[in-house]
């Protein structure tokens, strides 16, 4: 087989697992977009605050220590245990339950019925105000993160490779794990959504809010559940981008790439968020492979985003979405 | 006689424990009972101080001209709207403020003036909604205790089927609600409110802009549902002719205030009623 075929190929293999990463960030974009008309800017600052209350959970750092410090004049800094990946990854969980809570009670609840432009600037200072919270409780350091995940070449399929190829793919452990388990992922929210009495609900209340209330479907209940499914796919975003390149403000702006999957895909499609996930993680890589030699890489910062845009002007619904005519 | 003076009359009569009709249904005790009903949307006063109740096993209607404050007195029995002043007693307990998804799981259901379908659902899964509140297994059973959940979902697809059947929509089952024609989408709406087996069913103009002979079905499904079900029914109606035969008892409003409440006939030959359709001026 010639080499650049190969290279090809893992480069293809290494997008695909993006992709599905991918796709599951968009689908906590798409569940909350569904249920309630709000485009989730704070997304990407979610998967970043999860990310250090998981750290900082993990190491025991006592919440909030320098304003309790500077308050109090005392000199606190950690609790003094250290909790497995496990146990974190379980409190962190809970924070981010928590969390929905708080955000729909405080926030959402309140902006019923408004506008959709108006949600959306909620959301954007949603994430401000979350990211200078995330500052605040754990501090602004970047901060490394192991949860116990594999990292490193996965030696056995370098050596099957060459055995059959006489090239060795380089493929990181981390990714298979990011992709098994974002995979599972995906799969359990697409049954959930379909087939559990509260997926039901929820999509009833993303159809029509008063048929819902008449049903007996409580909304803030679908609400709270919509926006913890988010966090949660927030943690698990955070932790296999925390442990791939530490936790640090960039990773907000990593969960932004869900835009461009959504603008693929549609934003109140399931299926179509998978596809698009994988549609962007494949085309960015093979696009850096092939074009990004010759206008000097980096493309992977805005191919995504121009790949939409090009989408979008063919069909602007989205790949899964019903085409929309205008009645006259 | 005053409207103070009828009303004490009324709740005299209400605490009897009910009779049969000249057709054979059993009427029971008062079940809803508004008591001095007052809801204001800031200048507008929708309803005024009104006050009626709705026995158990009855049809019961109101009536009254456009704006005279019937939708929201429905809304009010639903808690989509909540007074300012008044109570709300439901089976025999004052009834706290609530929420609609509350007020639904107590055994109300109901139908709305405008259709309120999903429509990107099909009937069946329109219909299937009508049951979440009896689908009671947890998402853990669901996912791993199939045995019960799967019980679960087979009863309800039967219940479910059983309405489907009997409001003879089986032919439309899987069609997406939004490629039906109106009269249609206003079955399946009912479709979806006795699939929650209520104990009280409103509808609201249940056969606006139907011919007659969709009007006939309609009310052959819901003097049925009331019969076979034994379901209690508040519905809003303009064609009187409908009102007339459907109903027991006639709640009539107009501008807010309650004018007339009694059986059709006490209704058809009350001044006040007759006045308020013909147009009188009001003082
Ligand atoms: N949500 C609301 N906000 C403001 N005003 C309202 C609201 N709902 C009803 N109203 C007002 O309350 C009054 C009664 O309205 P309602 O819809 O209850 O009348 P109706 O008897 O059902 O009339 P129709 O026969 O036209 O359906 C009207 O003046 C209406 O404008
Ligand atoms: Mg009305």
């Amino acid at each position: 087989m010639p080499d650049q075929l190969l290279y090809a190929m893992e480069v293809l293999l290494n997008g695909l697992m993006a992709g599905v990463l991918y796709a599951l960030v968009a689908l906590g974009f798409v569940l909350i977009y569904k249920a309630s008309g709000i485009f989730n800017y704070a997304q990407g600052v979610m998967a970043l605050f999860a990310a250090m209350t998981l750290v900082g959970i993990m190491e025991g750092q006592v919440p909030f220590a320098h304003l309790i410090n500077a308050a109090f004049g005392t000199d606190l800094h950690v609790f003094g245990w250290q909790l497995s990946g496990l146990i974190g990854i379980l409190l962190t969980a809970v924070v981010m339950v928590v969390m929905a809570w708080a955000v729909n009670h405080l926030i959402f609840r309140h902006l019923v019925n408004q506008e959709p432009i108006i949600l959306f600037m909620a959301t954007i200072g949603l994430a401000y105000f979350m990211e200078g919270l995330g500052d605040l409780m754990w501090g602004a350091d970047i901060k490394k993160l192991d949860v116990g995940l594999p990292q490193g070449i996965n030696g056995w399929i370098d050596t099957t490779t060459f055995d059959a190829f006489g090239y060795g793919f380089f493929i990181d452990n981390l990714d298979i794990w990011a992709t098994v388990i974002a995979a599972i992922l995906v799969i359990a929210l697409m049954i959930f959504s379909q087939y559990s009495k509260q997926g039901r609900a929820l999509r009833a209340v993303a159809d029509d809010h008063q048929a819902a209330l008449s049903v007996g479907i409580s909304l803030n209940f679908i609400w709270v559940l919509v926006w913890s499914i988010a966090g949660f796919v927030a943690l698990v975003a955070g932790i296999m981008w925390g442990t791939k390149s530490g936790v640090q403000f960039s990773l907000s702006l990593i969960a932004l790439k869900a835009l461009p999957v959504l603008m693929l895909g549609g934003f109140t499609s399931i299926p179509g968020a998978i596809v698009g996930g994988l549609i962007i993680g494949v085309g960015e890589k093979l696009f850096e492979f092939a074009i990004g030699p010759m206008v000097g890489g980096a493309t992977e910062n805005w191919f995504a985003y121009v790949l939409a845009l090009v989408f979008l002007v063919f069909r602007p619904q989205g790949l899964f979405g019903e085409r929309l005519i205008e009645r006259v | 006689m005053s409207l103070a003076e009828q009303y004490v009359m009324d709740t005299e009569m209400d605490r009897s424990e009910g009779h049969i009709t000249e057709d054979g249904r059993k009427i029971g005790a008062v079940m809803m009972e508004m008591r001095n009903i007052t809801l204001k949307f800031g200048g507008v006063v929708a309803i005024k101080d009104i006050s009626f109740d709705i026995r158990q096993g009855e049809i019961r209607a109101i009536i009254g001209p456009n704006g005279a404050g019937k939708s929201s007195m429905l809304n009010v029995i639903s808690g989509f709207y909540h007074p300012q002043e008044g109570e709300v007693w439901y089976n025999g307990s004052r009834r706290a403020p609530m929420r609609p998804y509350q007020v639904a799981r107590q055994g109300i259901a109901r139908t709305f003036q405008n259709i309120a379908l999903f429509e990107g659902m099909t009937v069946l899964d329109n219909v299937m909604t009508g049951r979440l509140n009896f689908m009671k297994t947890n998402l853990f059973q669901q996912a791993f205790w199939r045995g019960k959940a799967e019980r679960e979902e087979v009863h309800n697809r039967e219940f479910v089927e059983k309405i489907i059947d009997f409001l003879e929509i089986q032919a439309i089952r899987k069609t997406p609600v939004s490629r039906l024609p109106y009269g249609l989408k206003k079955r399946v709406e009912l479709a979806r409110a006795l699939a929650a087996e209520p104990h009280l069913l409103l509808l609201d103009e249940p056969m606006a802009g139907m011919n007659v002979e969709e009007k006939e079905d309609m009310s052959r499904f819901i003097l049925n549902a009331n019969d076979e079900f034994g379901t209690t029914i508040a519905l809003i109606e303009h064609d009187m002719g409908v009102v007339m035969d459907l109903s027991d008892r006639v709640v009539v409003m107009d501008y807010g205030k309650k004018i007339g409440d009694g059986t059709p006939d006490e209704v058809r030959n009350n001044q006040a009623v007759i006045d308020a359709y013909l147009g009188v001026a009001h003082d």
